[in-house]
């Protein structure tokens, strides 16, 4: 036993220094690649950024006053796939510190005061359930209520699947308390990670005043896997993807991570 | 002839109570005989129809007879006049939309009328998609509704699909921005909206027509996040499991009432709305007329605001 242990740390240490860059596979140092905001300096792929990393990328001093972090999920279905599903919930908020996949709060991006929302995908692949989409309807609210642009960072698979049909309705809630902020006249900045799919595309992600995506984040109602059982023909390379978004017309603008505090902060100042 | 396994019981004694009856005629030797298989006849099927299991309520929803939206049309409105085209790529004929005067008689007034057709036959529903709508079905949609909202016509809309086209087409013409506009479009419509479940409301492509002051569901329908079988590959890496997902989901219409989603649940004639499409009109068509007098009298901002509400308070959170 003990040689083993030996080489599984040995190895868990070398994985802490050292990391491989998923697109162009370059071994990396972990630091310099944290340093980047998780963008890689030789070919610019775009890895996971955590909540914490967003918020220290584009906040001013990382600071984002939360909002309603207490917020719990119920279980209106007593969903079960073999692991209930409150257990589920436990183990996503005991591995991510959050209670629910996503945090709202006040914040500025260079001095503009802003109601910020970002999903955590760490927490359930970010779906939307109740109390993501009760967040994002108070996020547009409170935006109205103390008159500040909304800038929202999706990453998500869509609808959550355990709370039914109630994680259908905040599709229509998230929405409908988006045209509320339409009529009061205030900015949505929609900024689409990788993967923004699902319920989560097909309600408020793509009717950003403005919308903006991560290179290469993948964007759609459709998963791939379901498109290609659907039409029994693999797709086609890039298929998806934030380009290909920017080509059909359906984004502004394909925003490196370590240009999107500037670009959003110059589209608040333009649409101010 | 039963369609659906569980069906079957109740098939074969109703050919047994045809049988008799035709043996029965002026012989008053079977008449004791028939009362009693026509009792237990209908004893069987109450008790079927009051304990379906979800999977079975799905199988109901997609029964091959089962009335669409086309079917409906006729029985409960009149003048309709089919709109066509969403202006800016085709015409979706997953979807169809139109003025038509409600509720039929002297009394009808102008209404927007817009449901999902899956077709019937092969080449009604490839023509159709099978009920599957494409952006331009979305966007025709909304196209309508704001047209409704400009000449204060109330919206009443049919819901029965299987979900939004997951297609390739679908993806490059933007399904999820058209989906996103049609709920937009909707939550601020200064007219009544109802809307009508009458077969399958699955996820966001059935939600994009179901943004309403009101929503009804016929008895056997199923309204979800997702359907049992994609909800199974997903939990399972298997489809085939769309039994034990219906289990686990619970997207019944009788759920979505528990939960909030549906307002009213409309029961179906003996049996299921196939056996009886124009009783099941009948049903539904009170039902509406009931959903639609309860808006009479609030003024633009009312309705928007109602409709706002009844979303809003939609959730299962503990604070």
């Amino acid at each position: 036993m003990r040689p083993e242990t030996d080489a599984s740390e040995k190895r868990s240490v070398v994985k802490g220094v050292f990391r491989k860059c998923d697109g162009c596979g370059e071994t990396l140092l972990a630091d310099a690649l944290a340093r980047n905001s998780e963008v890689c300096p030789t070919c610019g792929q775009h890895h996971r950024l955590s909540g914490d990393g967003w918020r220290r990328l584009l906040l001013d001093d990382g600071l984002l006053t939360e909002w309603d972090s207490h917020l719990e999920p119920g279980d209106p279905l007593a969903f079960s796939d073999g692991r209930a599903y409150r257990d589920r919930v436990g183990i996503a908020q005991r591995n991510t510190g959050a209670k629910e996949a996503i945090e709202i709060g006040r914040a500025k991006i260079e001095e503009i005061d802003v109601a910020y929302g970002a999903f955590l995908f760490a927490f359930m692949g970010g779906s939307m359930g109740s109390v993501v989409g009760e967040k994002i309807c108070r996020l547009f609210e409170r935006a109205v209520t103390d008159s500040l642009p909304a800038v929202l960072l999706q990453a998500s698979g869509g609808a959550r699947m355990q709370e039914g049909v109630l994680s259908l309705m905040q599709m229509a809630k998230t929405v409908a308390a988006l045209g509320r902020l339409r009529d009061a006249g205030l900015p949505f900045i929609s900024v689409c990670l990788h993967p923004t799919t699902g319920g989560v595309a097909a309600s408020f992600a793509l009717l950003g005043d403005v919308n903006m995506a991560e290179p290469k984040a993948l964007v759609g109602f459709a998963g791939p896997r379901v498109i290609e059982s659907t039409i029994r023909q693999k797709l086609p390379e890039g298929f998806q993807r934030a380009e290909f978004l920017l080509q059909h017309g359906m984004i502004d603008r394909v925003v490196s991570r370590l240009e999107m505090r500037r670009e959003i902060a110059l589209i608040l100042r333009h649409l101010r | 002839m039963a369609d659906l396994p569980f069906e079957q019981p109740i098939a074969e004694l109703s050919a047994r109570v045809r049988d008799l009856r035709a043996l029965a005629e002026g012989d008053p030797k079977y008449a004791a005989e028939l009362r009693r298989l026509e009792d237990k006849v209908a004893r069987l099927s109450r008790e079927l129809y009051q304990d379906l299991t979800p999977w079975q309520r799905v199988q109901l929803s997609r029964h091959p007879r089962r009335p669409f939206f086309s079917d409906y049309l006729p029985l409960m409105f009149d003048d309709f006049l089919e709109l066509h085209g969403d202006r800016t790529f085709g015409d979706d004929a997953a979807i169809i939309a139109g003025f038509a005067r409600y509720p039929k008689g002297p009394r009808g007034r102008s209404v927007l009328v817009i449901g999902q057709e899956k077709g019937r036959g092969t080449k009604e529903a490839v023509k159709r998609n099978w009920g599957m709508a494409n952006p331009e079905g979305y966007r025709k949609a909304r196209r309508l509704m704001e047209l409704a909202g400009r000449f204060k016509k109330p919206v009443i809309t049919f819901i029965d699909t299987k979900g939004a086209y997951p297609g390739l087409g679908a993806e490059e013409r933007g399904q999820s921005e058209a989906i996103g506009q049609c709920l937009l479009a909707m939550s601020r419509l200064p007219v009544p909206v109802i809307a009508c479940i009458v077969g399958e409301g699955g996820s966001g492509g059935a939600l994009a027509l179901g943004v309403a002051n009101r929503v009804l569901a016929l008895e056997h329908t199923w309204y979800s996040v997702i359907s049992p079988e994609a909800c199974a590959s997903i939990l399972w890496k298997d489809g085939s499991l769309g039994e034990r997902a219906a289990a686990v989901l619970k997207p019944t219409a009788q759920m979505a009432l528990e939960l909030g989603a549906v307002d009213q649940v409309v029961d179906e004639p003996p049996g299921g709305a196939h056996h009886d499409v124009e009783g099941a009109a009948r049903r539904l068509d009170s039902a509406l007329r009931e959903a639609l007098a309860s808006l009479e009298g609030l003024s633009e901002e009312e309705l928007i605001e109602d409709r706002y509400r009844r979303f809003r308070r939609l959730g299962a959170i503990h604070a």
